[in-house]
C-alpha cells in the first residue's frame, strides 16, 4: 500500500488536467500573441481558461493574470504593489510566517528602506485582530497576510484587514497568499477584502508551472519583469499554455468546496481522534486550522529518520515545509514550541482523495517508528 | 586548421628511469577521460605528449576543460599544425592567434627545429614571423625580455607547430602512480577536499561511505555519489562502496556511554574501512580530519581512532583552518553540493558532551559491551558497490 500525505508540497494531476493538456500538447501548439489561425486557437483557450479561473474566483476575467505558479505571484504582488505605491508611504505589515516567496521580497525591500513590521501569531497560530489595529497606519502601502499558514494550517483573519485600513485612512492594498487556501476554503475577493490574491495549480490537482494573480480592476502594479507585455505587462513572457490550460481543467474539476471540506474534515477527525489516545504525539496544528493540514510531533523521535523510515513503507508526508529543506521551521518557533518539539515535526496533507484506509495506514507507520528508530 | 593539444609534462620530468611508466600511465588516463569526447592520437616524444583528434569537428573546448583537470600535467597548450613551409606557416600564425595578439601590446617568437633539414635555422624562423607579425598589428612591438605573448614555433617531423599563450594544468602525478587508498566519505565538505589531494599526488581512490537508513536518507547516499562524480573528474572513476551502519550505530547507543559514542562509531568505521580497504588492495586510508575542528579530531581522539587502524591513515586536511578547506572545495566545485542539508551518519546520535580526552582502554572496555565484529563482518557482507564515472567517461 502507498499513502501520499504530502498534498501541501505537491499534487498528483487529476484525469481531467492530463486529457486536457495532452490534447494541448498535440493539437494546439500556438503563440496566443500570433494573429494568424493557428495563434488564435491557442488565444481563445488561453480566454476560457481565465473565465474558469475567474468564475471560481468570483471576478471579471480581466482581473487574473496568469503566473509560473505561487512564487512569481507573490513577487509579481508584493513588489509591483510597493513599487506603485512607494510615494504614499514607507511602512509595510506582513507576518514572521510568511512563504519564503514573500519573506524574500520583504528582505530585500527592507535594504531598499522600507519598514517592514512582521506580526508574530498567537499560540493559535494566528495573527491577532489588535496587533493588525496596531500596526497599519496612514504610512502603510501593503498589508499581506497569508490566507493559510503552509505547515501548520492555521487560517489568518484575512477578512478583517480591509476595514482596519479603511478606518485608519490608509491607501494600503491588501495582498494574500492564498496558494494553501484556494479550492479548501472559500477564497473570493469580496469574502477576503482582498486587492491581490496569490493562487497556484499545483496545490490543486494542476501542473506545475502554472499560477495566477487577481488583481483588482483599476490597480496598476509596477512588477519587475520586462518583456513583450503579455498578462497586461503583468507577467511578460509567453504563455504556457498546457500548464495553464491544465491549470483550468483542474480549476473546473473542483469539487463543491463545503462537501469537499466536510469530507476532509471527517477524515482529518477520524486520524486525531486515532492519535488522541498516543501520550507520545502531539498535536501542533491549532484546533481549528484548515483539515487538509495536520502537523504532529513524535516525542523524541526526529522528523528525518521519520520521514525516511515512513517513505520505505510508501507513506509520504513532509518535515515542516518541503520548500525549506533543512531549515527549522518559523512558524513552529514562533508558536512557542521546545526545540524538541520542533525538530520532531511532521506535516501530513490531505486530498479530497485521501482515504481513512490510508489514514490507518500512516497510524500503523507511525507506531512501528516508534518500535524501531532509537530516541536521540 | 588543424589543431592538437601539447602536453609538457612537470614533475614527470624528473623521475629518472620511471619517467616512460609515468608517461604511460598519463597517457592512460587522458585516453579514458578524452573518450566521450572524440578519437584521437596520441604520440609522445621528448617530454611532451601530442593529441590530435582524428576528426576535425572535434570540440577542442571540452578537451581543454577536461585535460585542465587531470594530475600528472603542469601545463598545456593548444597548437595548429602546419604545413612546413614558411609561406603556409606565417599566415597561419596570424590567422590562429589573431585575437590573442590584437589584444596584446609586446610580443617575441620562439622558434624550435627539431627537424634540422628545415629550410631555415631557428634565429632566422624568429626574424621572419617576427616581421610578418609586425607588418600585421601596428599594436604590437617586440620585447624579448618581457613579453606579453610569445608565440612558439615548432619545426617537427611531419608538422610545423603555433601556439601562443600556456594553460596551467592541474599538477601533481598521474592518478595510478602512487598505488590505492580508501577514503572515507560521509557527505560534508572535508572529505571530497582530501580525496582531491590525495588523488593529486597520484593515488587511486576507493570510497568508503556509512549509510544509516532511516537516520540517513537516500538522498544523503545520493549526494554522495553526486560529490564523488565530482572528484572523479580529478581522479578517474573508482569504486564507492556503501556499509550499512544502522545496526551498529544503534547497539553503540542502546549498550555503550553515551559519551563515547561518537569514539566507538569512529572506531568502528575505521575497523570497517580497515578490512574493506584490504580486501579492495587499498595501503592506505584517507580521512577528512582535521585537529580539533570537532570534540572527536583532538590529537588523543585521533590517537583513538588510529589504534584500530591496521594501515597508515592520512589526513591530507590536518592543518588546515575550515576557510581554507572551504576555498578548495569550491574551487574543485564540490562544496555546492556538500552544503545539501541532510543528515549523515556522523551526526546520527552525537552525544551532548563527549569526552575530549578519552583513553584507549576505557573505549576498548566499552566497545566489549556489543559484539563488535560480528556486527562489522554482517555490514560488510551487506556492502553495496556502486561505480563512480565523472559525468562524461
Amino acid at each position: 500500500m502507498e499513502a501520499y500525505l504530502d498534498n501541501s508540497a505537491t499534487t498528483q494531476l487529476c484525469e481531467e488536467a492530463i486529457a486536457e493538456m495532452t490534447d494541448m500538447l498535440k493539437n494546439n501548439f500556438g503563440n496566443p500573441s500570433s494573429l494568424h489561425k493557428v495563434g488564435t486557437k491557442a488565444h481563445l483557450s488561453l480566454q476560457s481558461a481565465r473565465e474558469a479561473v475567474a468564475k471560481k474566483l468570483g471576478c471579471e476575467a480581466k482581473e487574473v493574470y496568469f503566473t509560473s505558479g505561487g512564487t512569481q505571484s507573490n513577487n509579481i504582488a508584493v513588489l509591483g504593489a510597493v513599487n506603485a505605491l512607494s510615494r504614499r508611504g514607507k511602512k509595510i505589515v506582513t507576518t514572521a510566517i510568511e512563504h519564503p516567496s514573500v519573506e524574500e521580497c520583504m528582505k530585500a525591500l527592507e535594504k531598499r528602506g522600507f519598514e517592514v513590521v512582521r506580526l508574530m501569531p498567537e499560540n493559535d497560530g494566528k495573527i491577532s485582530v489588535e496587533a493588525l489595529k496596531n500596526a497599519i497606519d496612514k504610512n502603510t502601502i501593503l498589508v499581506s497576510v497569508m490566507a493559510v499558514n503552509n505547515e501548520i494550517g492555521s487560517i489568518q483573519p484575512v477578512n478583517m484587514i480591509k476595514p482596519i485600513i479603511q478606518k485608519a485612512g490608509s491607501p494600503a492594498l491588501v495582498h494574500t497568499d492564498c496558494v494553501q487556501a484556494f479550492g479548501k476554503i472559500p477564497v473570493s475577493p469580496s469574502k477576503l477584502g482582498a486587492d491581490i490574491i496569490s493562487i497556484s495549480s499545483h496545490k490543486i490537482h494542476g501542473p506545475k508551472g502554472a499560477g495566477a494573480l487577481y488583481v483588482r480592476k483599476g490597480i496598476r502594479l509596477l512588477p519587475e519583469v520586462y518583456g513583450g507585455g503579455q498578462e497586461n505587462a503583468v507577467r511578460s513572457g509567453t504563455e504556457p499554455m498546457p500548464a495553464i490550460i491544465g491549470f483550468s481543467a483542474a480549476v473546473n474539476a473542483l469539487p463543491d468546496i463545503k462537501a469537499e471540506f466536510e469530507q476532509v474534515k471527517h477524515i482529518r477527525d477520524y486520524f486525531l481522534d486515532k492519535i488522541k489516545k498516543e501520550e507520545a504525539i502531539t498535536v501542533n496544528s491549532p484546533e481549528d486550522a484548515l483539515p487538509y493540514i495536520i502537523n504532529i510531533s513524535v516525542e523524541g523521535l526526529r522528523s528525518e529518520p521519520m520521514l525516511n523510515l515512513l517513505s520505505d513503507m510508501g507513506i509520504y508526508v513532509s518535515s515542516g515545509s518541503a520548500c525549506a529543506k533543512g531549515h527549522k521551521s518559523k512558524v513552529l518557533e514562533s508558536l512557542g514550541f521546545e526545540d524538541d518539539r520542533i525538530d520532531s515535526a511532521l506535516r501530513i496533507s490531505l486530498s479530497r482523495f485521501t482515504t481513512k484506509q490510508e489514514m490507518d495506514y500512516l497510524f500503523e507507520g507511525i507506531k512501528k517508528c516508534q518500535a524501531q528508530i532509537r530516541k536521540k | 586548421m588543424k589543431e592538437i593539444i601539447l602536453i609538457k609534462n612537470g614533475e614527470l620530468a624528473l623521475k629518472g628511469l620511471n619517467r616512460s611508466s609515468f608517461e604511460d600511465k598519463l597517457v592512460k588516463n587522458i585516453r579514458r577521460r578524452l573518450k566521450s569526447i572524440g578519437d584521437f592520437d596520441y604520440k609522445k616524444s621528448q617530454s611532451t605528449i601530442m593529441i590530435e583528434p582524428k576528426n576535425e569537428d572535434t570540440d577542442l573546448d571540452e578537451v581543454v576543460e577536461a585535460i585542465s583537470k587531470i594530475f600528472g600535467i603542469a601545463c598545456f597548450s593548444r597548437a595548429a599544425a602546419i604545413k612546413k613551409d614558411m609561406q603556409e606557416i606565417m599566415p597561419a600564425t596570424v590567422e590562429y592567434l589573431k585575437d590573442e595578439l590584437s589584444l596584446a601590446s609586446t610580443f617575441k617568437v620562439n622558434a624550435k627545429r627539431s627537424d634540422k633539414t628545415f629550410e631555415l635555422k631557428s634565429p632566422q624562423i624568429c626574424e621572419e614571423l617576427g616581421g610578418y607579425i609586425l607588418d600585421h598589428f601596428p599594436n604590437l612591438s617586440v620585447d624579448v625580455h618581457n613579453p606579453e605573448i610569445i608565440v612558439t614555433v615548432e619545426i617537427r617531423d611531419n608538422y610545423a607547430y603555433i601556439r601562443g599563450g600556456q594553460i596551467k594544468g592541474a599538477g601533481g602525478m598521474p592518478v595510478g602512480t602512487g598505488g590505492r587508498a580508501a577514503v572515507l566519505i560521509s557527505g560534508g565538505i572535508d572529505s571530497p577536499v582530501a580525496s582531491y589531494m590525495m588523488a593529486k599526488r597520484g593515488i587511486e581512490l576507493t570510497a568508503i561511505h556509512f549509510a544509516s537508513p532511516p537516520y540517513t536518507s537516500e538522498r544523503a547516499e545520493l549526494k554522495v555519489v553526486q560529490l564523488l562524480q565530482q572528484v572523479s573528474k580529478y581522479s578517474g572513476r573508482m569504486s564507492m562502496l556503501v556499509v550499512p551502519f544502522t545496526q551498529i550505530q544503534e547497539q553503540i547507543k542502546d549498550n555503550c556511554p553515551e559519551e563515547l559514542f561518537t569514539l566507538i562509531m569512529r572506531r568502528a568505521m575505521m575497523r570497517t574501512a580497515n578490512i574493506i580497504a584490504q580486501k579492495q588492495n587499498c595501503a592506505a586510508l584517507i580521512t577528512g580530519e582535521s585537529v580539533g575542528q570537532v570534540a572527536s579530531q583532538t590529537i588523543s581522539a585521533l590517537a583513538c581512532t588510529d589504534a584500530v587502524a591496521q594501515m597508515p591513515v592520512f589526513r591530507p586536511l590536518i592543518g588546515m583552518d575550515k576557510d581554507e578547506i572551504v576555498a578548495i572545495s569550491r574551487k574543485i566545485e564540490t562544496f555546492d553540493i556538500s552544503i545539501q542539508p541532510y543528515e549523515d551518519c556522523c551526526t546520527v546520535f552525537t552525544p551532548k558532551h563527549p569526552k575530549l580526552k578519552p583513553s584507549i582502554e576505557e573505549l576498548e572496555k566499552a566497545e566489549e559491551l556489543i559484539p563488535l565484529d560480528s556486527l562489522i563482518e554482517k555490514a560488510i557482507e551487506e556492502v553495496k558497490i556502486i561505480p563512480i564515472f565523472a559525468n562524461k567517461e
